[in-house]
């Protein structure tokens, strides 16, 4: 054995080490490609674009026009702190809602577990224009959510948090909010179910028997091991309800424009491009400022 | 130790009819338990006779249908898991990943807001000498590691009584052996009440004053190691400690201490008192394999003799044990000291013998 080795191992080992450098370049160059085509060079144009000067009838050209970014700010920062508010609410509403559920499917559901996993998904068979147009007949002032909210003073308390302007539900921040919720509830629940599924259960009767009440065992054995979900959940709920644009369209008033909403008339109704691709940058920007400091403070990087 | 007897109440424990039924069978049925004090007690028996759930049901972590948990001359039983002091050693250890060593053996102090947790946990993690871990995260360490990182993180609460579930079930045996005799010095250092649940008749014995073998709910038999082994008083008990070779009988005379009895056609004696009271049916001799002689043929010191042909012969090094059928086909096990005297060859026919003080006799189920 001793005296074959040495002959025959350099051979071995060119061979192996060929695989294994090529190999995995292989199956990156596809998602590189798509990548490259579908996201680097378009960033670089949008950079560019940004940067434009003129109007659509005599054409753009660059010209280092940073100014587009003060403008997109000086005119639009309402409708940020609006956007960034109305989807933090909106994030904080889905983790309250997702939590108990998620935890529910992963511990308490018996056999229903597949079947509940189906129906999170299965608002997802529907058109998301059509499922956000739907929340327009619910929070329709004759409908019975609507009667029951004025009924019950919740109306009364939207109204005194400033979340409805009248007493109509509809055309309100009450009825945006309430419309990303909806819509992204499935994203904040799916990575919370995966994380809680992996909770051992045995952890709780030792915090149990280490004299941790309910409360206590939560706040010290639960939250701690669920906060890889709830950080993937939470960012696939905020970041897209940031830059979203339809349910402040079909649920919202003048006063309740998000930034999604300025983008999309700026690129397609104004036609000003680089004003809106100034503002892209912008939300973009103050997106990926945010997260990085989020996940930081989160320290999820030292959980198992 | 005597200022932490008085400075607690006394890690006394009853359990008084303690019941706990699921809905298609009953897991534990009727158990009456007095712990004394101090002691390290096993409750011994196969998987599903009821052990864990008694455990769990005096941790707090399961409530029984019926009954009452006493500890000392409190009542516990609707209290829940967080206000009892007793504290336990899970079998799957149960260390919280996401917290350093430290942590985890001080979350219990801190939960009843101990001052000076961190010294206390440090004292804690050096009594299982892992002092140079205290930073480390549980999946850092190995098995036995973690075991005795579960140990500390019970044993620092200064509990009224320490649980242990099946502690050692996930080490390797040279491991267990060790840790054996670590919690064995641990316990008489702490002086804390022990409740061992196991299902290894070895490990209970060799640590538990006092052991409890339990079957299908209820307790089998209550009793030293050395009472449970050399006096069984069932079948289950006498196979489940060792081995045991067991005899009909039928008892012919009974004169003072000594009592004449037929199996199988060949008259022998037993000691009058190891009889059963008030039980003449269905009784049963047993003699265990290393009380069993081999004697020449011809040898009359014996009063009990049986022979029979060796079907078998396996050599352990200390020992030899034999299989040998008797007339009645039935096999009998005896094992040999290796100590030089002559050994039997397969096919042989060999007699055996033993001594009345040694056999016990049991009555039927």
């Amino acid at each position: 054995m001793a005296l074959v080795v040495p002959g025959v191992r350099p051979v071995r080992r060119r061979a192996v080490r060929r695989r294994g450098t090529f190999t995995p370049l292989i199956l990156l160059a596809p998602a590189m490609l798509w990548l490259t085509v579908f996201f680097v060079v378009p960033t670089f144009s949008l950079a560019s674009q940004s940067l434009q000067t003129g109007d659509i009838d005599n054409g753009f050209v660059f010209a280092w026009e940073f100014q587009n970014y003060a403008s997109a700010l000086g005119r639009y920062w309402p409708q940020f702190l609006r956007s960034l508010l109305y989807a933090g609410t909106a994030t904080v509403i889905t983790l309250l809602l997702g939590f108990p559920l998620a935890w529910f499917m992963a511990h308490r559901s018996g056999k229903f577990k597949t079947m509940l996993l189906v129906l999170v998904i299965a608002p997802f068979f529907t058109n998301f224009l059509i499922r956000t147009l739907a929340w327009q007949v619910i929070l329709t002032d004759q409908g019975w959510v609507s009667n029951v909210f004025r009924a019950t003073g919740i109306t009364g308390v939207l109204h005194w948090l400033g979340m409805v302007p009248n007493d109509s539900l509809m055309g309100s921040p009450f009825a945006v909010i309430a419309g990303l919720a909806y819509n992204f509830l499935p994203f904040m629940v799916l990575p919370l179910y995966t994380s809680l599924e992996r909770l051992d259960l045995r952890f709780l009767d030792a915090a149990g028997d280490l004299y941790a009440n309910g409360w206590q065992t939560f706040w010290k054995v639960i939250w701690p091991l669920s906060l890889p979900g709830v950080v993937s959940g939470t960012l696939l709920t905020f970041i897209p309800a940031a830059g979203d644009y339809i349910n402040s369209k079909l649920l919202g008033n003048t006063q309740t424009v998000m930034i999604g909403q300025v983008i999309d008339s700026q690129f397609l109704r104004v036609l000003d491009y680089p004003l809106a691709a100034a503002l892209s940058f912008i939300l973009m920007a103050t997106i990926i400022f945010m997260v990085s400091l989020y996940v930081r403070a989160a320290g999820t990087e030292e959980l198992v | 130790m005597a200022a932490g007897v008085q400075r607690r109440a006394t890690g006394e424990l009853r359990l008084v009819e303690l019941f706990r039924e699921y809905e298609d069978f009953v897991a534990v049925n009727g158990i009456d338990l007095d712990v004394p004090p101090g002691s390290f007690f096993a409750l011994l028996g196969p998987s599903g006779c009821g052990k864990t759930t008694t455990l769990r049901m005096i941790a707090g972590l399961e409530e029984p249908t019926s009954g009452r948990i006493l500890l000392g001359t409190e009542d516990i039983t609707n209290t829940r898991a967080h206000q009892r002091r007793v504290n336990t050693v899970f079998q799957s250890y149960a260390l919280f990943p996401h917290l350093n060593i430290i942590d985890n053996v001080g979350f219990g102090l801190r939960q009843l807001k101990v001052a000076n947790w961190k010294t206390k946990a440090m004292e804690a993690l050096e009594l299982v000498k892992l002092a140079d871990r205290a930073k480390q995260k549980p999946r850092q360490l190995s098995g036995g590691m973690q075991q005795r990182v579960a140990l500390a993180r019970a044993i620092v609460n200064e509990p009224e009584i320490l649980l242990l579930d099946e502690p050692l079930g996930a080490l390797d045996l040279k491991l267990r052996r060790e840790m054996q005799i670590e919690l064995k010095r641990i316990q008489q250092e702490v002086g804390i009440t022990f409740i061992h649940v196991t299902h290894d008749q070895e490990e209970a014995m060799t640590m538990a004053d006092t052991v409890a073998v339990m079957r299908s709910g209820s307790i089998e038999q209550l009793g030293t190691p050395a009472d449970l082994y050399d006096k069984p008083a069932t079948a289950f008990v006498a196979n489940f400690l060792g081995q045991s070779n067991l005899l009909p009988i039928e008892v012919t005379s009974v004169s003072g201490a000594v009592a004449k009895v037929v199996s199988h056609g060949s008259e022998l004696t037993v000691e009058s008192a190891s009889l059963p009271d008030g039980q003449t049916a269905g009784l049963r001799l047993g003699i265990r394999p290393e009380k069993l002689r081999l004697v020449s043929a011809t040898d009359s010191v014996w009063t009990n003799r049986l022979s029979g042909e060796v079907t078998d012969v396996s050599f352990t090094g200390v020992a030899t044990t034999y299989l040998i059928r008797m007339a009645w086909g039935q096999e009998i096990t005896v094992t040999q000291p290796n100590d030089g005297t002559a050994r039997a060859t397969l096919g042989e026919q060999v007699t055996i013998a033993w001594d009345p003080h040694h056999a016990f006799v049991i009555g039927a189920d």
